[in-house]
């Protein structure tokens, strides 16, 4: 009896469910409308256009901010700034985490034995409590805000990464290449990574997400991105009094924020979902 | 109607259209032993569970009626069924340790089915499974049922399965291919105790099997089942002395011919100077944490020659093979081949020591990179050993396509689209790419269904022919050995037993555990299980 | 009697914890000690005299080399002496002691909801796979997983505190306050963190639960007649125990990032606010403390869920010598 585990996923067909192509829409939306901000923004970024949290109206879709600035505009300009931070701190992430973990997770032995111990302690403090510390000490410039979060959330990666390479690495197939032998580079980058490929990148998804949620959550509390560039998390703070006052000022720029979020793990969720599936073996008999 | 069990046009589908049991026609007396035999894909298994009015997730029962006792299967309701499994019908799976929950204690797990479903009160079903467990010989039947499925052997499991499986009295019992992961030597009490039991308890059993020799010793009717459809039916005896169909001629024609076939000659001129061997092995060690595997393992290869490596589980078979490949970190001991010294550990060992010796593995599904077209896992020995490229590179990957039997068209595939025996025929082209010496086949036989393993012994057979490749062969069925070895090394708990040509080794077996692993292997013919019971 | 292998594997993950809680007071020290210029003239600014600079920093050990304040600092603080705050001027311990037990309040209720309530309707998730009450929980959780903590504090403020008036909106508690007015006051706290929380805690029981039910000795509880939620209860849970527990205590080291951010939704008088008040203002011996206090609450946690995943783990709480054929 071998285990069957066939995923029964959200509604529609197992293998397209629609919660996927609502997600997927969604990013491709907000992505693609913070990437064209410049372009089709109403205003620019820092103008004046009314008063204080204005109400929405013809001119002011989403009404004005706590300064008078356009709300839309500073939505859009703001996602394009938190993505675009999230998404190079995210490739760093991977950079490191996977050119680490692959490699680890390949090689074995003392290598493998040194970069997990130290990642371990890595991993043992929460990332909020190690990046407020960096930040208090090197400041909270954009690069410094990359560098960290990227490094930090490499190690995440570094885990999953070493995890997929090591259970790639036992398989007979890599063990034909290194009897051949392949040499590494060979090794990692025709045999593990193709294979790896998957988990992989529902991992990069899943980063992201926490990435940029964490540099949204930063910049609330008032340590990540600063003022005047626009940026979700600070506009949320900034806002924030309008709830007193029963306005939805600050639930704009935190909607842009969750929709984004909830679009991606809802692809990773079907990636994920996929790849646990399995692939057309033939049922037991 | 006498009949227990009674399907008719059954029919299972999958998810997707695809059809696992098509119409298929089955009845079950009393006290009767029905087998179910097929290749992997024939719809056995399902039509087993089926009997228990159980598809698997992604299955549907989509047609004909189970008929148990009169009443249909098929009209109950959920709680219907739920109460018919393990009280009418019982269920006894391949391997006891995957059908054991290893949280809860054995005794708990037997008991279950007999409380649950009303029948007994704890304590009569607590002193039933005592019963139970004394009737099946296990020792200290009073503690068996307080331990953990890991803390009592393979064989106690086994046994415990069974016990489980009676518990509340079924009258029909499905036995899905219970011997399949065992031991030639343990299949024997296995089988017993199952007839024992069947008879004793006056029960209906659906035997399914891949073997047609188990099932000729325990089942009284047979079922040839292809594709989900049923071929052939009959006694067994008038099955196996005068099959209908041709594809039932072949299933029998496969398993008998071992018992006719006495090894392969070799052909080595009178009077001319045995030629350098090609691989040596002296007083091979090899050792894991602390326990010696092989022992003291010493012997020779031919060039062009076949060995075959026989023994049960535990042999050390397994690890030999490593060795020569280099693949064990702790081995003690001399290796030479073409006369060179043979390093340890194949880090060590130089390119063209590494091209010489190929490897073959046990299942093709993973000795293949999935994400690689054929043209690359063919391809690249070719370009790694011998720098070929372009022009030339394609059409030795055609060249090697042909040799092994398969279309070169099959070149821009990938391995998920290949059946199992074409991807073992791609492994072997695989390991022929490399111009090697020697191939060792670690069991590649053992994965496949029975008439695709003739085939590829077949081949490998041709293939020495015409380049005098020599192989190491690992096994455990010795009706393979029978068909392609020269010489024969059995071992026994990491140290050989015998070694020496196939038909001095099989024909007079000379040591005694030889002589049982040979009587062990089960034959076709009527009344050989209790022909070796009495022997015993 | 504890098998002798568990014994030593959870000994092994307690000694590791420790040497975390170590390196992490290393790094702290270090880290909050690099800062570019001298630690004096940025601490004086712009009072900084010669004399001035120089009695700061024979006051702050400023001229031993770094590792003897390392050792300096460690030995202080197992005394329970964790310095003094730049900001106030008054002993950190003081200043942290009274927000870390508001804190410790808001986490604990918190968890005491959402534990249970998660995991139940984890299992629940389970046992109607695919189901409507399945369905409709996977989506708020995927939902409330992509919510900034921020987002879901303003959600509940502006439903509850604005629009309805239930709650109050900031929860400040004082000395003076009754329990049912401390109570109203950390009730939209408590639910936001409960909702950060549970989304994560649900899906892995769901997904622990599941993946044991993939396995073949469940497929043999069926076949034996038994209904899904027998075999949910007795044959799946205990297998899936070990990861659950895990999951469930790391969640509640989640808590301690989650909190924080809420605190400064809410305006709650915790040791988050401090910690994040303490980061803008530079206040280095606070950061230090709360820093090295978050980490050890979370490192705490981390071996816990460790070491119980392990305790629960059936193979090894049994573990003999097996016997061979």
């Amino acid at each position: 009896m071998k285990p069957r585990g066939m995923r029964t996923d959200t509604a529609g067909s197992p293998r397209r469910p629609w919660s996927l192509y609502i997600g997927a829409g969604g990013v491709i939306l907000l992505v693609g409308s913070a990437l064209l901000a410049p372009w089709i923004a109403p205003y620019a970024e820092g103008q004046f256009v009314g008063g204080v949290w204005d109400l929405p109206s013809a001119a002011s879709w989403l009404g004005t901010d706590n300064d008078g600035r356009d709300m839309l505009t500073r939505v859009l300009f703001g996602t394009r700034t938190t993505v675009s931070i999230a998404l190079l701190a995210t490739v760093l992430a991977l950079a490191v985490g996977i050119g680490f973990g692959v490699v680890a997770g390949a090689v074995g032995g003392w290598l493998d034995e040194l970069l997990s111990r130290c990642v371990d302690i890595l991993l043992a403090i929460p990332v909020l409590i190690s990046a407020l510390i960096v930040l208090s000490v090197l400041g909270t410039s954009t690069p410094v805000l990359i560098g960290t979060i990227g490094l930090l959330e490499a190690t995440r990666v570094y885990v999953v990464a070493r995890a997929v390479a090591r259970s790639v690495n036992v398989q007979p197939f890599v063990q034909v290449a290194r009897l051949r032998g392949e040499a590494l580079p060979w090794i990692i980058g025709r045999e593990l990574l193709p294979n790896a490929a998957g988990p992989l990148i529902a991992e990069g998804g899943l980063r992201f997400c926490f990435i940029f949620l964490f540099i949204a959550s930063l910049s609330f509390l008032g340590l990540g991105i600063q003022p005047p560039t626009a940026d979700l998390g600070s506009m949320v703070r900034e806002n924030a009094q309008a709830i007193n006052f029963g306005l939805m000022a600050p639930l704009y720029p935190a909607a842009a924020i969750a929709l984004l979020t909830a679009g991606i793990n809802l692809v990773v969720d079907w990636l994920l979902a996929a790849q646990s599936r399995p692939h057309g073996h033939g049922i037991e008999l | 109607m006498s009949d227990v069990l009674r399907m008719e046009g059954l029919r299972v589908e999958a998810r997707g259209g695809r059809v696992l049991v098509d119409d298929v026609d089955l009845s079950l007396s009393k006290g009767e032993v029905l087998g179910l035999i097929g290749e992997s894909g024939a719809g056995k298994s399902t039509l087993g569970l089926a009997a228990l009015a159980y598809a698997r997730p992604g299955c549907r029962i989509t047609g004909g009626s189970i008929l148990l006792g009169g009443v249909d299967l098929c009209a109950l309701d959920a709680a219907g069924r739920r109460a018919i499994r393990g009280t009418r019908v019982a269920y006894l799976a391949q391997s006891a340790a995957a059908a054991f929950n290893p949280a809860i204690r054995i005794g708990a797990q037997v008991c279950e089915g007999p409380i649950r479903h009303g029948l007994m009160s704890p304590k009569a079903a607590q002193a039933h499974a005592v019963e139970l467990f004394t009737a099946l010989d296990l020792p200290q039947p009073q503690e068996f049922g307080s331990r953990y499925p890991h803390q009592v052997s393979g064989g106690q499991l086994q046994r415990a399965m069974t016990a489980m499986a009676i518990a509340c009295r079924p009258e029909v019992l499905v036995l899905d291919e219970p011997t399949t992961a065992l031991d030639v030597t343990t299949q024997i009490d296995v089988l017993v105790m199952l007839k024992r039991i069947i008879a004793r308890y006056d029960m209906s059993a659906l035997y399914v099997s891949h073997d047609l020799a188990v099932i000729a010793q325990i089942a009284d009717r047979i079922m040839v089942l292809r594709h989900g459809r049923c071929v052939e039916s009959g006694p067994t005896a008038q099955v196996l002395s005068a099959p209908r169909t041709d594809y039932a001629r072949a299933l029998i024609a496969e398993r008998r011919a071992p018992e006719s076939v006495t090894g392969v000659s070799t052909a080595n001129a009178p009077g001319a100077p045995p030629p350098p061997p090609l691989l040596e092995v002296h007083d091979l060690h090899v050792g894991h944490a602390g326990q010696p595997i092989v022992k003291a393992v010493a012997f020779t290869l031919a060039r062009g020659e076949t060995l075959a490596i026989v023994g049960e589980s535990g042999s050390g078979k397994t690890t030999l093979a490593n060795a020569i490949c280099g693949q064990t970190a702790a081995s003690v001991g001399r290796l030479h081949f073409a006369g060179e010294p043979l390093a340890a550990h194949f880090s060590a060992r130089g390119r063209e020591q590494l091209r010489r010796i190929q490897l073959v593995l046990q299942s093709p599904d993973i000795a293949l990179n999935p994400r690689h077209s054929i043209d690359l896992i063919l391809g690249r020995p070719l370009r790694f050993y011998f720098g070929l490229r372009d022009t030339a590179l394609r059409s030795r990957v055609a060249e090697l396509l042909l040799l092994v039997g398969l279309n070169p068209d099959l070149a821009s595939r990938t391995p998920g689209q290949l059946s199992g025996g074409q991807k073992q025929r791609i492994c072997i082209a695989r390991a022929l790419a490399a111009r090697p010496d020697l191939i060792v086949c670690d069991e590649i036989t053992s994965a496949l269904d029975p008439l695709v393993a003739e085939d590829i012994l077949v081949l490998l057979r041709r293939l020495q022919a015409e380049l005098g490749t020599a192989y190491l062969f690992i096994t455990h069925d010795l009706g393979s050995v029978r068909r392609i070895a020269d010489r024969v090394l059995v071992m026994r708990q990491g140290s050989i037993v015998t070694l020496g040509s196939t038909a001095d080794v099989l024909t007079r077996p000379a040591h005694p555990y030889l002589r049982k692993l040979l009587a062990s292997q089960p034959q076709m013919r009527a009344g050989w299980l209790e022909e070796v019971l009495a022997a015993r | 009697m504890k098998a002798p292998a568990l014994r030593r594997l959870l000994v092994r993950r307690l000694l590791f914890g420790l040497l975390s809680l170590l390196v992490v007071s290393a790094l702290l020290f270090f880290a909050t000690n690099l800062l570019p210029g001298d630690v004096a003239t940025a601490l004086l600014g712009q009072q900084a005299t010669p004399e001035s600079l120089l009695r700061l920093r024979l006051e702050l050990g400023l001229d031993q080399p770094a590792w003897l304040r390392y050792v300096h600092w460690f030995i202080r603080l197992l005394h329970g002496d964790f310095g003094t705050s730049l900001a106030s001027g008054r002993s950190v311990v003081s200043e942290l002691l009274p927000r870390l037990g508001n804190t410790l309040i808001l986490a604990a209720v918190a968890g005491a909801i959402a534990v249970p309530l998660s995991v139940g309707l984890g299992l629940i998730s389970a046992m109607r796979e695919g189901g409507l009450v399945d369905r409709a929980l996977s989506l708020l959780c995927v939902l409330t997983i992509s919510t900034p903590e921020f987002l879901l504090g303003y959600v509940l403020i502006g439903a509850f505190a604005i629009e309805l008036g239930w709650l109050p909106s900031l929860a400040v508690i004082s000395p003076g306050m009754t329990l049912l007015e401390r109570a109203a006051a950390i009730t939209l706290p408590v639910c936001t963190l409960v909702l950060v929380v549970m989304a994560h805690m649900l899906r892995m029981t769901r997904a622990s639960v599941l993946s044991v039910m993939a396995a073949p000795y469940v497929e043999m509880a069926y076949l034996k007649g038994l209904r899904r939620s027998t075999v949910i209860l007795r044959h799946a849970l205990p297998n899936s125990a070990a990861p659950i527990i895990a999951v469930v205590t790391l969640n509640l080291g989640y808590l301690v990032v989650g909190v924080v951010v809420v605190e400064v939704v809410f305006v709650y008088p915790g040791a988050g606010q401090l910690l994040v008040d303490a980061v803008a203002k530079r206040d280095l011996p606070l950061v230090q403390a709360c820093g090295l206090i978050f980490a050890a609450i979370y490192i705490a946690l981390n071996v816990t869920a460790d070491m119980l995943a392990l305790w629960a783990s059936p193979r090894l709480r049994h573990e003999t010598l097996r016997h061979e054929t």
